[in-house]
């Protein structure tokens, strides 16, 4: 027996064999107690609950939304809620990252100074005190009789006021759209090798793109326009209350600025690194070749550092998605909220934890594969980072 | 440009004109130099102001006082320290939570030195260390008075759990590191699914899970409080990624060194014990400093699950009637404790690494 033990293969089965026992009694074991303990309490178990109306309410939602709606549609508006406070918070992030990153690698020592200041003070702190913090300071300012009028921006205790468009949900969104793809097929048009005509004569073709998607774009928002009214609103006190514009909910507002504070940290330090891997011989070579120092920057240094940085950035845009998770602590209902509230209204545990693990496995595998693309379609033959 | 590298050849370059070249050699870095500098004591001369010059100290300022004064108002802290140290301990047994947490901290310290960096000698510091503040802080042992997890609170409170999840997390993740680069297709593939799940999922979920949902998955036998419920989920999730920092160890380990060792006829437990570990936290120790910050900042997020952390005392502390216009104050004292921790921790981080980089030189 026991030499049979000493057999290589036969150990590697046997321990192998063992491993699988070890999970499948901890997984079936945990899945049957938990049955158990939810049919004791009435819990009906499977997805059928999906079809069920709420009866409780969000309080934050680009779509419609109302006690009455199946809870699948909730998942919905979660997911939604979740991917707009991050894309947001992204884009705030990357901008204040891309100054952050810039200063602390500028030659000048003050604004290296400035640079580390913000780096080593925002990312020393917790990001939900943060949140905490810029909720207290948004819920403490004054009612929105005595806002503060902070340029376009109106301050209040009920949130953020700033001049919308007169222009209905899905026309502002469909003109979105339209403008983002004038800005986005013309750099596209102008670097792919599909088309017949070589690069340099698509000059025109990329103009009219432009104007083109520009003009459909403020099309759409015309149409769009509430009829009799102004196409910009701003908000306005009237009786003890603000009227018209766009309010952003406290909420919404502390955990964007926080995100987007926390997130601009990290970000400083990644393009810091991105910068930081281009070889001095890149720089000096681009100098000598007598490009002025914008040109050196914009077309040499640039361009090798963000593929320095793309792969890290990544994982700290999926970091930064997970954090809009946060919302819950200040009670904004994003995914994660829906999925607590869901747990607790309706007791489907189970499900609930495995349609959040699914959604947020999804949001994680599409971020790197968008990554993923970008990386192989700019990657460099060689290796150009070199010294 | 030309004239002043000319007459810095000639004469030795003065003060002034080192300032120049450092802060003004051309306009724009000059005036993007005064703009700077302009923000910096701006920034300071406004902090100043605030925390200190227009500030009101001392246990006998009023709310009253601190709106007259306009600056920070620290009585606010004079007056509620102790809830946002202690939370809810007993009054009386305070002294007790205090001693856990200096406990806590001199173990920190002590394994932050090298002659410490033995296997034996870090476990048993850690464990030591653990057991005084569990002893302190649960008592019911040494004619100390029990007092139950539920009232723990506080600084008290986010120390135990960082320690916690530190120990848990920390062998675990040696453990999955070690499973996932087995030659054995099943375990690294399950060992790597569920690093890969872990991972993927906010800390905040598993959390959630560990303190609402695993409670219906686990045989009575095994039903705990909800804390090491929380602080186990903190520690898997803390071993997931401590886990992937030391395979990188391992995978910055020249290949030879375990072929060499295997080749001497060197056993499994002595061949990664005594060649590769040792080899592969060295490679990972500035990663693993950083995870253990991030580890830090980390525990805060337990207030979602309703625990009475250093953030929970500190919004109870400014919650009631008479402070609650003082919520800058109250955040500001625990940012600087929690920055006092996690800088000292990632500027040692620095200073080791480097440190070693001069002795792999």
């Amino acid at each position: 027996m026991i030499r049979i033990l000493r057999h290589q293969k036969v150990r590697n089965i046997l321990l192998q064999a063992l491993f699988v026992a070890v999970v499948l009694v901890v997984v079936v074991g945990g899945w049957r107690n938990a049955q158990q303990a939810l049919s004791s309490q009435n819990v009906v178990s499977g997805f059928g609950f999906l079809q069920k109306s709420t009866g409780w309410d969000v309080n934050f939602s680009l779509l419609p939304a109302s006690p009455n709606d199946p809870y699948w549609w909730f998942f919905v508006i979660g997911i939604v809620n979740t991917l707009f406070l991050g894309t947001l918070g992204l884009v705030l992030a990357t901008l204040i990252g891309g100054l952050v990153g810039i200063a602390r690698t500028s030659s000048n020592e003050l604004l290296q100074l400035l640079g580390r200041l913000y780096v080593d003070f925002f990312r020393n702190i917790p990001l939900i005190l943060q949140v905490f913090f810029w909720y207290a300071l948004v819920t403490n300012l004054p009612s929105p009789r005595n806002a503060i009028d902070f340029g376009p921006l109106v301050l209040s205790n009920r949130g953020v006021y700033m001049p919308a468009l007169n222009v209905g949900g899905w026309h502002v969104f469909a003109a979105a759209v339209a403008a983002l793809a004038a800005l986005a097929l013309p750099l596209w048009l102008r670097t792919t090798r599909r088309l017949a005509t070589p690069p340099e004569q698509r000059g025109a073709l990329v103009w009219r793109v432009l104007a083109g998607g520009l003009l459909l774009a403020a099309a759409i928002l015309l149409l769009g326009r509430t009829p009799g009214s102004p196409l910009i609103d701003a908000p306005l006190l009237q009786g003890l209350n603000l009227r018209g514009g766009l309010r952003v909910s406290p909420e919404f507002s502390a955990l964007l600025v926080a995100i987007g504070i926390y997130g601009g940290a990290y970000i400083g330090e990644i393009v810091r690194g991105g910068f930081k891997a281009v070889g001095k011989g890149q720089t000096e070579a681009a100098h000598s070749l007598g490009l002025s120092p914008w040109q050196t920057f914009s077309r040499i240094r640039l361009p090798l550092a963000l593929r320095a940085m793309l792969p890290i950035l990544a994982n700290q845009y999926i970091w930064l998605i997970k954090a809009t998770t946060l919302g819950i602590a200040v009670g904004f209902t994003d995914f994660f909220m829906i999925v607590a509230v869901t747990i607790n209204q309706s007791g489907q545990t189970l499900e609930a934890i495995g349609i959040l693990m699914a959604g947020f496995l999804a949001i994680n595998l599409s971020i790197a594969a968008i990554f993923n693309r970008i990386n192989r379609a700019i990657a460099l033959k060689g290796n150009q980072l070199r010294s | 440009m030309n004239t002043l590298a000319n007459s810095a050849a000639v004469a030795p370059p003065g003060r002034v004109q080192m300032l120049r070249k450092r802060y003004f050699p051309t306009p724009l870095q000059g005036l993007v130099s005064v703009v700077s500098a302009g923000l910096l004591a701006l920034i300071l001369w406004k902090l100043l102001n605030w925390a200190f010059l227009s500030a009101v100290f001392g246990a006998d300022g009023s709310a009253a006082d601190c709106r007259a004064a306009g600056g920070a108002c620290w009585s606010v802290i004079a007056n509620r320290w102790r809830i946002i140290f202690f939370g809810l301990y007993p009054y009386a047994e305070q002294w007790r939570s205090a001693l856990a947490c200096v406990a806590v901290v001199a173990m920190i310290v002590l394994s932050c030195i090298p002659s410490f960096w033995r296997p034996w000698r870090l476990a048993a510091v850690w464990i030591v260390g653990t057991a005084i503040y569990y002893i302190l802080m649960k008592g019911g042992v040494l004619g100390l008075r029990y007092v139950g997890e539920e009232q723990w609170g506080g600084l008290a409170l986010t120390l135990f759990i960082f320690v916690a999840t530190c120990l848990i997390g920390f062998p675990l993740s040696i453990v999955l590191a070690l499973l996932r680069r087995s030659n054995l297709p099943v375990i690294s593939r399950g060992t790597g699914l569920l690093i890969d799940a872990v991972r993927s999922l906010p800390l905040l979920a598993i959390l959630f899970a560990f303190a609402v949902v695993v409670p219906f998955m686990l045989p009575g036998w095994l039903q705990t409080g909800k804390l090491y419920r929380v602080v186990f989920g903190a520690g898997l999730f803390f071993a997931a990624y401590q886990a992937e920092i030391i395979r990188g160890g391992l995978q910055g380990v020249p290949r030879g060194q375990e072929e060499a060792a295997m080749a001497l006829g060197i056993g499994y437990w002595h061949r990664v014990g005594k060649i590769l570990l040792p080899q592969a936290m060295r490679n990972a120790l500035p990663a693993t400093i950083n995870q253990f910050v991030i580890g830090f900042k980390e525990t805060s997020l337990v207030i979602v699950v309703g625990f009475f952390e250093i953030l929970a005392s500190g919004n109870a502390a400014y919650g009631t009637g008479e402070w609650t216009f003082a919520y800058r104050e109250v955040y500001a004292f625990i940012a600087l404790i929690y920055f006092v921790f996690t800088y000292s921790l990632s500027r040692y981080g620095a200073y080791l690494e480097r440190r070693m980089a001069i002795s792999s030189r």
